[in-house]
């Protein structure tokens, strides 16, 4: 398959993912929309990383090339895991004190 | 390459320092030391003595540069903990495990400066942020607190994706992480992948350095954190975020540099308006620290902009008096009774000492001759008329700078001129330690405006 279909396709996520993010106001909602982004870069990443392994193929000379946006896609979920643990936490401490996960409430700093 | 070991080490030292530390102020004490330590491990690294000497196959560079600069971000931190630890510990129940979040953030900072691989920055920025996030929410009944933690996240969760997809497009057109391959490619396709990428990776480190128009997070987030956090986040970190932009600029995208310069021109000057308009317009000092710190970082960006040798002096110059200053501010901010312009009322009377500091420290961020601030701008400024045919940009620049006077000092008017009130003033008397602290940064920061060369600059051509 060419490339361009993964591009669009993980473009068309990472919109989606984007457009949440600006226009839902529920906390996790906004959150499920970065992971999303997040994904999103992870497909293109994996695509990007045949598509220059098959251009060498051509060449009998592939190798390894492309292993490490492979492994780089490893790193985003790493760090996605560690952003979700820290992230809903921060959206629990919220819960507590306001009961609810509604951004909206988030206007005290605004003078 | 010292920092980072020494600062994730430390950083586990101080988090298991947790469970046996009975009394808080031990937590200081620690810390303190811990931050010696790394001083001293940036100091060897100077003097090219490292724990280990690899550059893990490409994925670090080591230059003087980003050694001298990690130098002074381990200073920095010396005098933070000095002039803030005692704060610190007041946040909440934790002291031990607020400290350890620092220190993992020193560690994030040195691969942000030493990365020469796509994949370090982003580990680099993520281990940058991840750790203020939770340092932002720690005053966790406060729902100021809370709303900056959610807010600083969303943003910085937001603009990793950014970045993300940015570093994927770059990589489509290149086929490699590494930052010195970043020559056009042939192709047509990869060049328009190159161009995406660049502008996401653009506007995604605008976001983390707080760039108009990628700014309105910043005056909420430092506004809502616990003060010495808010220090720690407008000094280093912010420093860090920086100096890593320019290496990025510098090191992978110089080829592209003549059609970056005239977008981050444009960032500058929005910068440099909005910034300091809206922080002429505030009550609280705390906010109008927050925005000026987005108008310092029209200054900052100077150096992403003319990368070239006097931008890097210029940037190492403004990085370690910026930090001096804004930790000395933030460090007496801490102490007052209260945020707004009226809480300085009235404060030369009761604590002259205290009141001299201050004012060196606001002189240093307004750019008045004598302080550190001056030959910071100076060098910048310098760097962009180097560059050539952007004379405006210098003019909009000194213009501004001569706005954030107004106010930088009205702060000095309600120290000296106006008479001290109930709310006004600090909330205790403060210690001899504090003040020795504060006097080091101020003077420090004179040496620095008198012998900006002796001090700095010469030990770029030492080496």
């Amino acid at each position: 398959m060419p490339i361009h279909y993964y591009i669009v396709l993980a473009l068309a996520l990472f919109s989606i993912g984007v457009t949440g993010v600006l226009t839902r106001r529920n906390a996790i909602i906004i959150f499920m929309c970065v992971e999303l982004m997040l994904n999103a870069v992870n497909l293109l990443l994996v695509a990007f990383s045949k598509m220059h392994a098959a251009k060498l193929a051509a060449f009998d000379m592939a190798g390894n090339v492309g292993a490490e946006a492979q492994i780089f896609v490893f790193f985003i979920m790493v760090v996605a895991a560690a952003e979700v643990s820290v992230g809903l936490a921060i959206i629990v401490m919220m819960y507590r004190n306001i009961h609810s996960v509604d951004v909206n409430f988030l206007n005290r700093l605004k003078h | 390459m010292n920092l980072i070991l020494l600062a994730a080490v430390w950083g586990i030292v101080m988090m298991l320092s947790g469970l046996f530390i009975k009394k808080k102020e031990n937590a200081v004490q620690l810390a303190f030391l811990g931050s010696l330590i790394l001083a001293g491990g940036c100091f060897a690294d100077l003097h090219e003595y490292a724990f280990i000497h690899s550059d893990f196959k490409g994925l670090l560079a080591y230059d003087k540069f980003s050694h001298l600069f990690l130098f002074i971000i381990s200073i920095a931190l010396i005098l933070y903990i000095w002039l803030t630890g005692k704060e610190v510990v007041k946040v909440g129940n934790h002291p031990s495990e607020y400290f350890a979040l620092l220190f993992f953030v020193m560690s994030g900072a040195g691969l942000v400066t030493l990365f020469n691989n796509l994949l370090i920055l982003f580990l680099g920025i993520e281990i940058l942020s991840i750790p203020l996030f939770i340092l932002t929410g720690s005053d966790k009944r406060n729902l100021k607190s809370n709303e900056a933690a959610l807010k600083y996240f969303l943003m910085g969760a937001f603009s990793t994706g950014i970045l993300l997809l940015g570093i994927a497009f770059i990589y489509g057109a290149t086929g490699s992480f590494q930052l010195v391959n970043y020559m056009m490619q042939g192709t047509e396709a990869a060049a328009i992948y190159h161009h995406i990428g660049l502008a996401l990776i653009l506007i995604a480190l605008s976001f983390k350095v707080s760039a108009v128009p990628f700014h309105f997070w910043t005056p909420d987030v430092y506004d809502g954190a616990p003060t010495p956090f808010t220090s720690f986040m407008a000094s280093i970190v912010k420093l860090a975020a920086f100096v890593g932009f320019a290496q990025l600029i510098l090191n992978g995208f110089s080829s592209d540099s003549a059609r970056i310069q005239s977008v981050v021109a444009l960032l500058i000057a929005a910068t440099l308006i909005i910034g300091n308009v809206a922080a002429v317009y505030q009550q609280s000092v705390k906010r109008m620290l927050a925005y000026s710190s987005i108008a310092q970082a029209g200054f900052m960006l100077m150096a992403v902009f003319a990368s070239n040798d006097m931008a890097r002096q210029g940037l190492l110059l403004y990085a370690a008096v910026y930090c001096l200053a804004n930790i000395g501010i933030f460090a007496v901010l801490t102490k007052m009774k209260d945020y707004t312009y009226e809480g300085f009322n009235g404060l030369a009377a009761k604590n002259p000492f205290i009141a001299f500091c201050l004012t060196v420290f606001l002189m240093s961020l307004a750019g008045i001759p004598l302080t550190g601030g001056f030959f910071a701008k100076y060098f910048l400024l310098a760097a962009v008329v180097k560059v050539g045919g952007y004379l405006w940009l210098v003019i909009t620049a000194v213009v501004f700078a001569a706005i954030s006077v107004y106010y930088y000092f009205k702060v000095i008017q309600a120290m000296y001129f106006k008479p001290a009130s109930d709310n006004s003033g600090l909330i205790t008397a403060v210690g001899s330690s504090f003040k020795v602290g504060l006097l080091l940064a101020a003077l420090l920061i004179l040496l620095l405006g008198i012998f900006p060369y002796q001090l700095l600059l010469d030990v770029l051509t030492v080496y």
